[in-house]
């Protein structure tokens, strides 16, 4: 047949040129460009970087992670979970027994076990600290803790076919229901006060400049990995199965794709990334408690994503940085009025801005030709 | 008797199985109906000469018996007619055939080996029976070829599709059902921007990718012009043969121009069956379509 000559769209690059500059420009100002201005530059020139930027940053693209991690089970799988905060925290927490273990005899009771255990005239650590001495251990747990938890809480989920509204109010309860348990102090988390006074990680002394960029840097690099990870993700057959799930799942039945692993594979990738996220956050914040796991934080989580602009993987980042960015300055400016601005951020961008603010470029782009 | 006398045994009937290769000339493909023959899972044995067997399933809702008794079957290559007054049980049968809705008794098999029943709905679409839905259904956020390609008969499974990659005969067929669905102009075209005949086709083409035994279709030719009719009922008179269709339909011209037999479906069992004259003669059928 040679009227079958039709052009077939061919599979997209993982980015486009222009991307890839993008790309290696953030690379060159996370490694080089920030470490410089910070530490290289003069305090008192207009282009240093002070430690408070350099702090406040790190935490953004922390929370920009997340923001992607939300993007992928939410944008383009159309699963929202009000339930992430929680993957974060369990990856900070399980970085938070490290520092706390290598803090060692240097606490406010001389002792082997943390403070708090001393306080609550603990003799010996708990099973469940067993790992904590092992920074490689570490690693791992702080992959494996959230990955398998949500594992097992999205396998008995999606089986029973929970959809919509539904599971978010149960993802929802979920992070209630850690947070409460977080917060006793029977459970062997240093309950309401968490973790904090951290004084070395892998024995060196965690709160130095050269520490908090070697942190800031790790993040970025971290940032930079997971999105182009998720792009790749996002542009194979199984992303493309991700968004028919979201837009048509019986037919996605129907075609012969069983949607269970789909969902619990994206759903699990979406929670390790979040634990990691939190794994970097802690060191750079010095302190974990279980606030991190209030149903607000997982809301707040979804509200970036929904302002940067859904299921385009840049949106969700620069969304965290519009909104945190918004908070950091807002909560010194105003404080009495950070909720109210929140607030009407979210309703805001749901009646005007459906596809958020990177929806909105593209369609003054789009009105400009 | 030794493990590799039985293998040899074994290699023996399946070479015979190879030698007695179906010629399509009859009803079973050419066989002939026989014992021992080897039964491979997951292939469809039309051997018997029926496709699809439903026999005497009962599904109740809450009390109303909304499939009462059916018993029902289709030949390879058949096409398939299926009429009835609104309630009668037409979408409720393909559900229990798709495996959507399970059957509260009775019996339904796909060739004389497959029990449906004991699978669910991506298993059945993998065996070989396609569904259309009453509203068309496809993937808004995609194009018309990413719709096609995620339909394409291939391994469906979660690593499979993060690794696939189309290869030139899975392309050549992409290109070739374009043509046939025509859709060839709009291959980038987002699917939610399609008019509602052309979304109906590309579920039409979403089916045919998945290369079905069986295709079943809830009103294919709702909100189709006339000439989309007309090219819808061509189309399916092309594929009768090749593969067994089980149409439901309203639009009795559409029917008249495509169909042999005719079953009339009414509060859940067949009433009426035969050529469309001999079912619109029937007594019966004009009183439930004209009441009494």
């Amino acid at each position: 047949m040679n009227e079958n000559k039709i052009s077939l769209p061919t599979p997209a690059p993982l980015l486009s040129r222009a991307g890839w500059s993008a790309f290696i420009v953030a690379l060159i100002v996370v490694c080089a460009v920030a470490p410089v201005l910070n530490m290289v530059v003069p305090q008192g020139s207009v282009f240093h970087m002070s430690d408070y930027a350099v702090a406040l940053v790190g935490k953004i693209m922390c929370y920009a992670i997340c923001a992607l991690a939300m993007d992928l089970i939410w944008g383009y799988t159309g699963i929202l979970s009000l339930g992430h905060g929680l993957f974060f925290a369990l990856g900070g927490y399980v970085m938070g027994m490290y520092l706390m273990r290598q803090i060692g005899r240097d606490g406010n009771y001389k002792s082997d076990l943390p403070d708090f255990m001393v306080f609550l005239d603990w003799k010996t650590l708990p099973w469940h600290w067993t790992f904590s001495d092992s920074f490689i251990a570490t690693l791992i747990l702080i992959v494996a803790v959230p990955g398998v938890v949500a594992f097992v809480f999205g396998y008995f989920a999606f089986r029973s076919r929970i959809k919509g509204v539904y599971f978010s109010i149960i993802t929802q309860a979920m992070t209630f229901a850690a947070m409460l348990l977080f917060f006793r102090n029977e459970t062997g988390f240093g309950g309401n006060n968490g973790f904090t006074d951290f004084k070395r990680i892998l024995g060196l002394p965690i709160a130095t400049p050269s520490m908090r960029m070697t942190l800031f840097v790790l993040t970025g690099l971290t940032l930079l990995g997971c999105f182009l990870f998720a792009r790749w993700l996002v542009r194979s057959k199984f992303g493309r199965v991700l968004q028919a799930i979201r837009d048509a799942e019986t037919r996605v039945m129907f075609s012969g794709y069983s949607p269970l692993p789909y969902k619990l594979t994206i759903w699990t990738i979406s929670a390790i990334m979040c634990g990691v996220a939190g794994a970097l956050y802690v060191p750079q914040v010095g302190i974990i408690n279980p606030g991190e796991m209030s149903p607000a934080n997982s809301i707040e989580i979804a509200i970036w994503a929904a302002v940067g602009g859904r299921a385009t993987l840049i949106g969700p980042i620069i969304g965290a940085f519009i909104v945190n960015g918004a908070k950091s300055w807002l909560t010194v400016a105003a404080p009495e009025f950070w909720l109210y601005f929140l607030g009407a951020l979210f309703i805001g961008v749901t009646l005007f801005l459906p596809n958020g603010v990177v929806g909105l470029v593209k369609k003054l782009k789009g009105g400009a030709k | 008797m030794t493990p590799d006398l039985m293998e040899e045994g074994a290699r023996v009937r399946e070479a015979r199985a190879v030698r007695q290769a179906p010629t399509g000339k009859t009803e079973s493909g050419g066989r002939k109906a026989g014992f021992s023959r080897i039964a491979t899972p997951g292939e469809v044995d039309v051997t018997h000469g029926r496709i699809l067997y439903l026999e005497d399933v009962c599904v109740s809702f809450d009390g109303f018996k909304a499939i009462n008794k059916l018993s029902l079957d289709i030949a390879p290559g058949e096409l398939r007619c299926i009429i009835g007054p609104n309630g009668a049980g037409k979408t409720t049968m393909m559900d229990i055939i798709t495996g959507k809705t399970r059957p509260d008794s009775g019996t339904v098999f796909f060739g004389s080996t497959i029990d449906l029943l004991r699978h669910n709905e991506p298993q059945i679409a993998q065996l070989g029976i396609g569904r259309k839905f009453q509203k068309p259904t496809v993937f808004e956020q995609l194009s018309v070829f990413e719709n096609l390609e995620l339909a394409l008969k291939t391994h469906k499974g979660v690593a499979a599709s993060m690794r696939f990659r189309l290869d030139s005969a899975q392309s050549d067929r992409v290109a070739e059902l374009l043509h046939t669905i025509h859709l060839a102009d709009s291959v980038r075209r987002m699917a939610g921007n399609l008019s509602h005949g052309q979304k109906q086709w590309l579920e039409i083409g979403m089916l045919l990718m998945q290369d079905p035994k069986l295709l079943l279709l809830d009103e294919p030719v709702a909100g189709m012009t006339d000439e989309e009719t007309a090219r819808t009922a061509e189309l399916f008179l092309t594929l009768k043969g090749k593969h067994s269709l089980m149409v439901v339909e309203h639009d009795m011209s559409f029917i008249k121009t495509i169909s042999e037999i005719v079953t009339v479906l009414c509060d859940g069992s067949v009433l009426a069956q035969g050529t469309l004259d001999q079912v619109q003669a029937d007594e019966r059928v004009i009183e439930v379509y004209l009441g009494r």
